[in-house]
């Protein structure tokens, strides 16, 4: 089940905790993945860890042209057209509105929602002529519920679902399907930091009463870019421990 | 123009999957040759690529039949 052999996947952020963690799960199925992020040799030792079918292709994608060239690039260095993107880099820059300043903004919808277009773009033709695609950009639960502090990110990840569902309905009879992951509190670095009062207060709000991990969203990714999720499409996938039930 | 016809007769046949007599002058991509808005974009994107030109997108919107596409690429392809 969720075999993913002999197919070519470029996975964005992948020096992050969750992108790597999505590399390593679609990897091990068998997938040949190719590693972006901006720190190379994160992603060299993310590759070196990987062994054969994994290359790397760093890029800034606060680079426009960068960005659109990166499945290209992917391809080429893969040896063969693009099976599976995985949308998953994205920054914060937090602040309440009233302090946010229009870079913050900006920077974050440049980054996390027109780099998902331009990606999803140059990933089309060779999807549409292959009959067959999956496009999988990780959004996040406060895309739906909104959190303060935060109206740049969310807007940008609401943005990234609204994407989805449009665009899911356009290629649909082309056998490429587009879906969204969205996770909630995931445990990393910063999450790490937080203190015991910050930790409480988050669990609290979990009906599970942990924070998920990174692999639990590589699973939703197997699942969504394996053949078993051919029929869906448009959907956003709920990775949270039970914290917003939509 | 014969040569830029029996290109783009080729073209719509393997893209669209329809018999190649079926892919006249008069032929509508979408009301004859079962072709979908879809379709039509690739189309273009596919004649752009072969005959190395540039169709913008509002002469793109008056591309709906075989003949209108011979018609404009043998012009811009002189």
């Amino acid at each position: 089940m969720f075999s993913l052999e002999g197919k070519r996947a470029l996975v964005t952020g992948a020096t992050g905790g969750l992108g790597g963690a999505i590399a390593r799960k679609l990897h091990a199925a068998g997938a040949h993945v190719a590693l972006s992020g901006t720190r190379a040799e994160k992603l060299e030792s993310l590759a070196a860890e990987l062994g054969d079918r994994a290359v790397i292709t760093p890029a800034n994608l606060s680079d426009g042209d960068a960005v659109d060239a990166l499945p290209g690039q992917a391809a080429d260095a893969l040896g063969g057209s693009l099976d599976i993107l995985i949308a998953n880099a994205g920054i914060t820059r937090d602040g309440l509105l009233m302090r946010m300043k229009q870079d913050d903004f900006d920077d974050v919808i440049k980054i996390n929602l027109e780099s998902y277009f331009r990606l999803a773009k140059a990933c089309l033709r060779p999807m549409m002529k292959a009959r067959s695609g999956r496009i999988i950009g990780i959004t996040s639960v406060v895309g739906v519920t909104g959190n303060p502090g935060q109206t740049n990110y969310a807007a940008s990840k609401a943005g990234m679902i609204g994407f989805s569902k449009a665009l899911a309905q356009e290629v649909a009879t082309r056998g490429i399907t587009v879906n969204c992951i969205a996770p909630g509190f995931i445990s990393s670095p910063m999450t790490d930091e937080l203190n015991e009062a910050q930790r409480d207060a988050t669990l609290a709000r979990i009906p599970m009463g942990t924070l998920g991990t990174g692999d639990d969203i590589a699973h939703a990714a197997l699942y969504l870019a394996s053949d078993e999720a051919n029929y869906v499409t448009g959907q956003t996938l709920h990775v949270n421990g039970g914290m917003a039930m939509i | 123009m014969s040569d830029v016809l029996a290109r783009v007769k080729k073209m719509v046949v393997e893209h669209l999957d329809v018999e190649e007599e079926k892919v006249t002058g008069n032929a509508h991509f979408i009301d004859d040759l079962g072709a979908d808005s879809l379709d039509n974009v690739e189309l273009v994107m596919a004649f752009e690529e072969e005959f190395d030109i540039e169709i913008p997108d509002d002469a793109a919107e008056h591309i709906q039949t075989v003949g209108d596409a011979v018609k404009f690429i043998s012009e811009k392809v002189g």
